[in-house]
């Protein structure tokens, strides 16, 4: 496992925002990187090769991949589905969303469709109160949801998932 | 049609790019504080404009600037906190989106009162698409020569770096901000010393909220007598306010703070009103942390004031019958909403955000969790409500950090104004499940104050 020679670049461009000998600094950063990198998630093996290029001991990785929520510590699907259900958004009906995921796909909370293409997940509060009910996919916001909405985003995936097979 | 300083120009096309944004008076800043002004005199400036950081904490952003430490030979740091979480406040987020360049000019005047020549951007994780956005920003900066080794021939030097969290709600507390930037869990540490002794990587350090540095424009532009001439007592100044919830125009509203809470929800102007023409039942004035307040005491202090939008009024009365104006994060509730089922995604959000190295704190938030989860489902008892109270006041006051007073404060808040909704809930615990929404009555304005 080894990131290619752009993206080791990439890191080299990172640790080189901080002065000299502050390159853990770049932990959280090139977390992001590997897990984009490597399938969405991050294994113990991709974990450990962290630690290595940043020279960092293994348990500073891990301790720090386990506190923040954005970091995948399982596989998850092609498509990861991370809706809002904070104050603001429930107040908006995000309930009916994640239940309406449920009814379409038939995956709860923290599950994977059975062909890999989908995992719902909630989450708390990603800023966008006001154009609620809103789910996180990828790098990109979906906002104003509506049971059609979600709908159209899921063919809209089964369509690109299928034009890239 | 209020005052605006931040938003005047955020609909103007192609105001996110340099040209348009320079052309449109952009970066004059910069160029009246590098040539005209020592650092000392910018920093004086933002004292005498009366400014207070637009994060929520609300302190004098021109003192905290004075208790920069600066010791020979030891780098000193801006931060920028743009690690927007709290609950309702998304007015960061369309300030980056929208008008990136602000906040780099702002960034540039001050790190150049601080001697900051590395300054840092630290925005959650989860504004992927806006860390683009002011990327092309700082390169378009640096073209043009306000970035980099001697600025407009000044002798100053100055680079902004972005770093993108993860997903913390924590790592918006400055001291958690820093671990995090640090390549750490965001742990907040034991203060003091405070971060403008001690901050990132052990150098003196200022942490300011996005707003807070995009205000620093205007101040530098104007006077800081002039722009401490708008608003109204210790409120000087315009604030952001992301409006959400039950209201008919959601968004984010620059303000004046001289108008009133009743204008600011039913203008059109700002919120236009409660949404599909129900009635106002409550409030969250400044993002969840602080107390929800029922219809007749957010329009109206306990005394029978007109309540406005500012520092002062809002917190009106105390924790007893006022809020506190936080972040600016105004969070609606019309009729027909429960008010325990909205504190209880309120108290599954803290117990998610606790960094769990305080027990009062890692303990508490999830106890309340547990209790508000039964009562919305119908299987809490009376004697949980209490026991909710009793929770929430060992929280309090007893943590690093004031997440534990954020976690608190909410809970408390719902009990105070709204005890017999709870109540209600215990009593009628299969119609509470079946229709899982409060009591409507509330929106009514009340003639006499409950509280507990």
């Amino acid at each position: 496992m080894t990131f290619s020679d752009d993206k080791l670049k990439e890191v080299e461009r990172i640790i080189a925002r901080y002065p000299a000998g502050k390159h853990k600094s770049a932990l959280l950063p090139v977390l992001h990187l590997a897990q984009q990198e490597f399938g969405g998630w991050l294994s113990s093996d991709t974990m450990d090769y962290v630690a290595s290029l940043l020279k960092l001991e293994p348990i500073e990785v891990y301790e720090v991949a386990t506190f923040y929520s954005m970091y995948n510590l399982k596989p998850v699907g092609k498509y990861l589905f991370e809706v809002c259900q904070t104050g603001p958004c429930m107040l908006n009906g995000s309930d009916g969303i994640i239940k309406y995921i449920f009814d379409k796909l038939g995956i709860k909370p923290g599950e994977t469709t059975t062909d890999g293409l989908f995992t719902l997940k909630t989450v708390e509060c990603l800023g966008a109160c006001g154009y609620a009910p809103m789910m996180q996919m990828g790098k990109t916001f979906r906002e104003y949801l509506t049971e059609e909405k979600v709908n159209s985003i899921i063919e809209e995936c089964r369509k690109n998932a299928a034009a890239n097979n | 049609m209020g005052r605006k300083l931040l938003l005047e120009k955020d609909k103007v096309e192609g105001i996110r790019f340099y040209d348009v944004y320079r052309r449109e008076g952009g970066y004059r800043s910069v160029e009246k504080a590098l040539k005209t002004l020592s650092p000392d005199q910018v920093t004086d400036e933002v004292k005498k404009s009366g400014l207070r950081g637009r994060g929520g904490a609300g302190f004098p952003t021109g003192m905290k600037w004075s208790f920069l430490a600066k010791p020979e030979g030891v780098p000193r740091y801006l931060v920028v906190n743009a690690d927007e979480s709290e609950p309702g406040t998304f007015k960061d987020r369309y300030l980056m989106e929208f008008l990136p360049h602000l906040l780099i000019e702002g960034m540039i005047v001050s790190s150049f009162a601080m001697g900051s020549k590395n300054s840092y951007i630290y925005i959650r994780g989860e504004y992927a698409w806006i860390v683009d956005i002011l990327e092309q920003a700082i390169a378009e900066a640096k073209d043009n020569g306000w970035l980099g080794k001697n600025i407009l021939g000044s002798g100053f030097d100055c680079e902004i770096h972005i770093q993108r969290g993860a997903g913390a709600y924590i790592c918006g507390e400055e001291t958690a901000l820093l671990e995090s930037l640090e390549g750490k869990r965001g742990n907040p540490r034991i203060k003091p010393p405070f971060p403008a002794i001690k901050g990132l990587w052990d150098c003196p350090t200022v942490v300011n909220n996005v707003e807070t540095i995009a205000a620093i424009v205007p101040i530098i532009n104007e006077g800081g007598e002039e722009y401490s001439k708008i608003g109204m007592g210790k409120s000087t100044g315009t604030k952001l306010i992301s409006a959400c919830g039950n209201i008919n125009k959601p968004g984010v509203f620059e303000i004046d703070m001289t108008i009133s809470v009743e204008e600011f929800i039913y203008s059109d102007e700002y919120c236009g009103g409660i949404a599909k023409g129900k009635k106002l039942k409550a409030c969250i004035p400044g993002g969840s942390s602080v107390p929800i307040l029922p219809a007749n005491l957010l329009l109206k202090t306990a005394k029978g004031d007109t309540r406005l939008m500012n520092y002062e009024s809002l917190s009106d009365g105390g924790f007893a019958t006022g809020s506190m104006m936080g972040s600016g994060g105004f969070i609606v509730l019309d009729e027909d909403q429960c008010i325990v089922k909205h504190t209880y995604t309120l108290a599954r959000f803290y117990r998610h955000e606790s960094c769990g190295q305080c027990s009062p704190c890692r303990e508490g938030t999830g106890w309340m969790e547990k209790i508000l989860l039964r009562l919305d489902n119908g299987q809490g008892k009376m004697s949980d409500i209490d026991l909710l109270w009793d929770i929430q006041r060992k929280i309090e006051g007893n943590t690093i950090c004031p997440l534990g007073d954020a976690a608190a404060w909410p809970v408390a808040a719902a009990i105070r104004h709204f005890r017999d909704e709870f109540e209600w809930h215990v009593l009628n615990p299969e119609e509470c499940l079946r229709r899982n929404y409060g009591l409507a009555h509330y929106a009514d304005p009340r003639e006499t104050l409950v509280t507990a």
